[in-house]
């Protein structure tokens, strides 16, 4: 998604010319005199976020209430029941009110950290989103750090020696894993390395994220046992974004000026790369990164899924096929808001990394 | 596109011949770039050798491939010389139902890309030529796009409307619009900034002039390009929501047949044979197109780096 917003970026990086020294260096001095418009500029997002998550908010009511049918015939599955049954369920759920009525339920409850109770599990939404957050956090944060670490490191390599073959392999790479279906990945390495396919015998759990009575070390273990097979998926078909936007950023960088001083000065060549072009070419990726947690949100509803993983994703595929209308309305809004902070979050740290921007 | 032709043109052609000569000499240089990028034409001739497949499929294997009633092996044979990928669930021969399944794949994947990139192109030509309110509502609407999950947003879309494969083209094309949209905006905005569009403006030239004839055939190589590369993540997408049951379950697709395989418990019993082919599909249709979008954005504009 980001990939084509980041020419942009470079190119503005270019057109102010090589007349910086590193985001570190500069701006210290004007910082205390741009503080209030810093603020501003916080103030700013900080309402364009919240406008956002209203819109989010009015959106997953709407948007849900648009599936045809009775929402309580799904929850009773079909079963032949009384009236006077259904009747209850409609009290229950609020659906006997008018739809202006229940909208504004919805909103009020919503502001309080109530969306709802779940067709399916009869329990608050919320109790269900809780308890399966810290799993989810647990698996993408887990591949988030290894995707960015790695599609850094390699981005950086291959921009280095660009041309060369390493490039040319890490590039491939990147380019196929980038073209797999995340899901029928995590299909195949069930197979071969859970299953065991001839002679690779099943070396990892097929699914789930505990095997259970286990308690202390032994527990986080059996966790980080069945972490694996999903971690390499997510981070195999996400890592080539981040590879690619470095690479292309530092491609951006290495002609300029004060490579070539540094170079004069006589400093070694990994010191160049490191102190002075990799900290100026990662500013369009730290814009990146933060927007790939967006992808991931989606990458992880089919990673959780295929791996019975118990977190937010796969909550949101059970959801769907039932259709749970409040459990699903509820993780969209989730999923959502997620992605709007930390888009948030990369438009307040941009500035404070580049001193060129939102000033 | 946009470089004037310096070869002496003869007096005697009218300006139609003339403008189409020129297109040719563009092209053909267009293609000379193209031709240096090694991934790129690797890509095309991907695309050449699936679109073929595609096309001939209704000689080669037939709709009555995904029938289920009579079908020819027992279920879940494994390859041989008779059914070389094997055979599904129902005993369908399932080199056929890849081959056959190419053609939805393709054209989902076509149709969404194409929707999605016009209504990129109309919001992003508009947002560009008319300032002012217009332009700063619709460039809220793109950002409130550009900000949702993608997936999900297409996920809920289709689970609120039937099952069918215009569901899924819908699905795809209205949530991925807004990266063209702002890039068509930029470019737009750098367009009308030249003096060609004043000299437009000052001989009478009204806004749909401006667009159409000055704004459009500028912006166009750009669409082109952005236009490849969403085909890639619309046959992703296609096959992800097929995948997740959101599919119209009447139709063979790639993602429909790996949901197919999963259902028929092939992971489980360790049937690779079944999962293999529609993945491997999917992945280099996708490649091929990202590898063909990246040669022409490069030869559209080198400065990019894309494959220096």
């Amino acid at each position: 998604m980001t990939a084509e917003a980041t020419p942009s970026l470079v190119e503005d990086a270019a057109a102010t010319g090589p007349a910086k020294s590193g985001p570190a260096g500069a701006g210290r001095a004007p910082r205390a005199r741009t503080t209030t418009a810093y603020l501003r500029y916080v103030a700013g997002k900080l309402v364009g976020a919240a406008v956002s998550l209203l819109a989010v908010l009015v959106t997953s009511f709407f948007l849900f209430r648009l599936i045809p049918g009775d929402p309580v015939k799904f929850m009773t599955g079909g079963r032949p029941v009384s009236a006077e049954q259904i009747a209850a369920y409609r009290r229950e759920f609020g659906l006997d009110l008018p739809m202006w009525q229940q909208f504004t339920e919805y909103c009020g409850k919503a502001l309080t950290g109530d969306l709802g109770t779940s067709y399916q599990f009869h329990v608050p939404v919320m109790d269900k989103i809780t308890e399966a957050l810290p799993n989810t956090l647990v698996l993408t944060g887990t591949s988030f750090l290894l995707y960015t670490a790695l599609g850094i490191f390699l981005g950086t390599r291959s921009a280095w020696r660009h041309g060369g073959l390493g490039d040319r392999l890490n590039t491939g790479l990147a380019l196929t894993l980038y073209s797999i279906p995340s899901f029928w990945l995590g299909l195949l390495l069930i197979i071969v390395l859970s299953v065991g396919a001839g002679p690779v015998p099943g070396l990892f759990p097929t699914g789930g994220m505990e095997s259970g009575g286990k308690e202390g070390f032994a527990y986080i273990v059996d966790v980080v046992h069945h972490l694996v097979l999903p971690v390499v998926t997510l981070v195999a078909v996400e890592y080539g974004q981040t590879l690619l936007v470095t690479r292309s950023a530092l491609l951006d960088e290495m002609g300029s000026d004060y490579l070539t001083t540094a170079r004069a000065k006589g400093l070694r060549d990994d010191l160049v790369r490191r102190r002075h072009a990799v900290p100026n070419a990662l500013l369009p990726t730290v814009t990146l990164i933060f927007v790939n947690l967006g992808r991931t949100v989606a990458g992880v509803i089919l990673v959780e899924t295929v791996f019975s993983w118990p977190g937010l994703g796969g909550l949101f595929y059970q959801a769907l096929s039932v259709p749970d209308l409040p459990l699903v309305q509820g993780l969209f809004f989730v999923f959502a808001s997620a992605v709007i902070l930390m888009n948030t979050l990369a438009d307040l740290l941009y500035p404070l990394l580049d001193p060129r921007v939102g000033r | 596109m946009t470089t004037a032709e310096t070869t002496k043109t003869p007096a005697a052609l009218g300006p139609r011949a003339l403008a189409w000569r020129r297109r040719r000499a563009s092209a053909a240089r267009f293609w000379k770039e193209y031709r240096r990028h090694r991934a790129g034409v690797f890509g095309l001739a991907a695309l050449v050798l699936f679109a073929l497949v595609a096309l001939t499929a209704p000689l080669t294997v037939g709709s009555d491939v995904s029938s289920v009633t009579d079908a020819p092996g027992r279920p879940l044979e494994s390859p041989s010389g008779h059914f070389p990928l094997g055979t599904d669930q129902f005993g369908r021969n399932l080199l056929g139902l890849v081959i056959w399944g190419s053609r939805v794949s393709l054209l989902v994947g076509l149709l969404a890309a194409v929707l999605s990139v016009a209504i990129g192109a109309v919001i992003g030509i508009t947002a560009g030529h008319f300032r002012g309110w217009y332009a700063t509502v619709m460039m809220r609407v793109t950002d409130w796009f550009l900000v949702m999950p993608t997936l999900v947003l297409a996920i809920a879309l289709a689970t609120v409307m039937s099952r069918s494969l215009g569901t899924i083209v819908l699905a795809i094309g209205v949530t991925t619009w807004p990266t063209t949209a702002r890039l068509v905006r930029a470019q737009t905005l750098a367009v009308e900034s030249r003096p060609y569009i004043e000299r437009a403006k000052a001989l009478g030239g009204g806004h749909w002039h401006i667009m159409s004839r000055h704004v459009l055939p500028n912006v166009m190589p750009l669409v082109l390009a952005q236009t490849t590369l969403i085909i890639s993540s619309a046959i992703l997408a296609e096959a992800t929501l097929a995948f997740l049951g959101l599919g119209d379950p009447t139709v063979v697709s790639w993602g429909g047949l790996l949901q197919d395989a999963r259902e028929a418990g092939a992971v489980s019993s360790g049937d690779w044979w079944y999962l293999v082919p529609p993945g491997v599909a999917i992945a280099v249709v996708a490649l091929a197109f990202t590898l063909c979008g990246r040669a022409v954005e490069s030869v559209l504009n080198p400065r990019l780096g894309v494959s220096r």
